[in-house]
């Protein structure tokens, strides 16, 4: 939770975009996050993003549903209560796969909705600065972060120069915060301005 | 790196007219920002009505017990668990969609997964009232749920596909809604970034969850689409394989076939297809997407229709020659006189099954019938008749004339609440696209986005000099 100072720049154009990431960060300035309105494949690569590990967790999940299903149908079918089912054995697997299919799927789709949403803050209530709001319409923007080396006019120019429209500095909020969109309210900043 | 965005002439484009990003986001959420026309109204009500009466033969189910059905011995699932199935199996296109058709890599699905996804939802939420309902003392219904109780604990039975079908159907709903709104969740922030109106800000912000088109938060998204759509595939195939487990597994004539779980899962893609086409061909004209819901979306879902069709043709051919291949007495009652047999009591559904499932769609074998929206519409709802006449042919004639001749049934018809409760669902269904299709984006919008530059009309124009450049030509022009 901490408010910085950023410089916002819009680019138009996928092929503009990359080239300009790319320059970016051979120049050394720190790319804070890219914001686009569709995914675009490739981006993360050249911003260094590492691949994410979704994936595994969704994997944990799903044997964690079979676990589940085989152990708790099993438990209860051969020791808490063997019902007898026309003389059929009491450990019938074949019988249980089904429902053990359904809670791998379940589980893993469940459990990887919700790690995607903590990872990515997502939630009613929650509310992020929004450097531009044509980000979620037609605009690529990329943010770049100002550290006490850099200087904010010279980013600003060479964000130009890479082709950015609309080049704006903005010091905002870097995390998310409870709120409402349909109120401005910021609470971080109503705090330094109470300080102040 | 280059982007490559080129993709052959031979293709037609995905999304008709001179587009941008911006155009694309205008057109579709344009319905969205308006307020409603009277025609989305008039629908609306209508629905609404329908959900009332529905509602109202429910509540006397419950209140005089579903002897207030016609159901009898020996047909104890009629049109209930008739309708169960439709719904179920037109609940499977969406899945189908958005699941199969993504790890396909078939680019045309983006026009149309949004709106197959909800009708699925809603579809599944439909088909679950049935066998709730059906249980007669539904307060007891959560006895179906598996939990250590006082009862015993006597548990649920986990070898019965009437357990197994909770489980399918539930997780189906889960899996399909968690997908649907995580694919949502991007296009829900186009709309409130757009918002003007206070209540929008706030709803859409809600809604939203706070995305905010970070990197980051997109290649965890994609991969979440990715493995979700991994999930759902075998999913969606589990659950129509699970529905007609309640009638292979039994011993009832007609209904103890290894055929059913590919015949239904065929017959349930379908009629889901045959569902998808009669709502979009509706909402591309009310909401003016005609340049995202194209003639080549419904050609290649008509072409997906004959293809389900013809399977479902050979399952009933198959059956047929079984039934007289096996020399079993009561399989062959079963078929050559409760069904096949014109002028026993129920032969005539047969006749409509076969019809409109089998030689109906065969009509999309032609181009010109394919890309007809007319002709379309029609079929459409001549598909969903026909696999309605399916389900009721596979459930009725198979039991009400069994073993026994003395216990053979009178005639089964449905009572006016068995109808009004079947009315209900519609009204259930159309009520809740209605609502959709006003507050939600109906087309996902950032995936159109996302091929947009390679499948757009406009940009194969510009792509047509490529046609005629050598590969290393058309590389070397798209790297600098």
């Amino acid at each position: 939770m901490s408010i910085k100072k950023f410089v916002v720049g819009g680019f138009t154009d996928e092929q503009v975009l990359f080239s300009a990431v790319k320059k970016v960060r051979s120049s050394g300035y720190k790319i804070h996050d890219v914001y686009t309105p569709m995914p675009i494949h490739g981006l993360d690569k050249v911003m260094g993003l590492r691949e994410t590990s979704l994936h595994t967790a969704g994997f944990i999940y799903g044997i964690t549903g079979t676990t589940t299903a085989l152990s708790g149908i099993g438990w209860i079918f051969t020791s808490d209560w063997p019902l007898n089912f026309g003389g059929k054995p009491h450990f019938s697997l074949p019988a249980w796969i089904p429902i053990t299919f359904e809670l791998t799927v379940l589980f893993s789709a469940v459990g990887m909705v919700m790690t995607f949403c903590y990872l990515c803050q997502l939630a009613p209530f929650v509310k992020k600065h929004h450097f531009h709001p044509r980000s979620t319409d037609d605009l690529f923007v990329m943010v770049l972060e100002c550290t006490a080396k850099n200087n904010e006019t010279e980013m600003s120019s060479f964000l130009g120069s890479l082709g950015a429209i609309e080049i704006s500095v903005q010091e905002a909020e870097a995390d998310w915060w409870f709120g409402r969109y349909d109120k401005d309210s910021k609470p971080f900043e109503k705090k330094s301005a109470s300080l102040a | 790196m280059a982007l490559l965005k080129y993709e052959s002439q031979v293709r037609p484009p995905l999304v008709d007219g001179d587009k941008d990003y911006h155009q694309v986001t205008e057109d579709i959420i344009r319905p969205i920002e308006m307020s409603p026309s009277k025609l989305w109204w008039t629908g609306f009500l209508i629905a609404v009505g329908l959900l009332c009466f529905g509602i109202y033969s429910v509540y006397r189910d419950v209140t005089y017990g579903i002897g207030q059905w016609n159901l009898n011995k020996t047909v104890g699932w009629g049109w209930d668990i008739t309708n169960f199935v439709w719904w179920v199996g037109i609940g499977h296109a969406g899945t189908l969609i958005s699941a199969i058709l993504l790890l396909f890599r078939q680019g045309w699905r983006t026009g149309v997964n949004r709106a197959a996804e909800a009708m699925t939802i809603f579809a599944v939420m439909c088909a679950g009232q049935f066998p709730i309902w059906h249980m007669g003392r539904v307060w007891m219904a959560f006895f179906v749920m598996p939990y250590p109780n006082s009862r015993g604990p006597l548990w649920s039975n986990f070898n019965s596909p009437l357990l197994w079908d909770v489980f399918a159907i539930s997780t189906h709903f889960t899996v399909s809604l968690l997908f649907w709104y995580a694919g949502l969740l991007p296009d829900l922030a186009s709309v409130r970034d757009r918002a003007k109106l206070k209540w929008r800000k706030l709803f859409y912000g809600l809604t939203s969850f706070g995305w905010t088109g970070s990197t980051k938060h997109w290649q965890r998204h994609e991969a979440l689409s990715l493995v979700l759509a991994g999930l759902a595939t075998p999913l969606v195939l589990s659950v129509h394989t699970i529905v007609s487990f309640d009638f292979a597994t039994s011993v009832i004539p007609g209904w103890h076939t290894t055929i059913f779980p590919p015949y239904f899962v065929a017959g349930a893609i379908f009629s889901g297809f045959a569902m998808v086409q009669s709502l979009l061909l509706i909402t591309r004209k009310v909401l003016k997407l005609e340049d995202y819901i194209t003639i080549e979306h419904i050609d290649v879902m008509n072409k997906v229709i004959v293809l389900t069709g013809s399977i479902v043709g050979v399952a009933y051919l198959t059956e047929l020659f079984i039934a007289w291949y096996g020399q079993n007495k009561f399989e062959g009652w079963a078929f050559m006189q409760n069904r096949v047999n014109l002028f026993s009591p129920l032969g005539w559904s047969y006749y409509i099954m076969m019809g409109c499932n089998v030689l109906s769609p065969q009509i999309f074998w032609f181009r010109k019938m394919r890309r007809n929206i007319t002709v379309t519409f029609f079929m459409s709802v001549i598909v969903n008749i026909g696999m309605w006449f399916e389900r009721f042919v596979i459930i009725v004639t198979s039991i009400y004339r069994d073993y026994l001749p003395s216990s053979w049934s009178t005639y089964y018809s449905p009572t006016p609440w068995e109808i009004g409760f079947y009315l209900g669902t519609f009204g259930l269904f159309f009520t809740c696209y209605f609502l959709f299709s006003k507050f939600f984006p109906v087309i996902a919008l950032a995936e159109i986005k996302h091929i947009l530059k390679r499948s757009g009309e406009n940009y194969k124009e510009k792509m047509d000099h490529a046609e005629h450049e050598s590969v290393d030509e058309f590389a070397h022009e798209m790297a600098h």
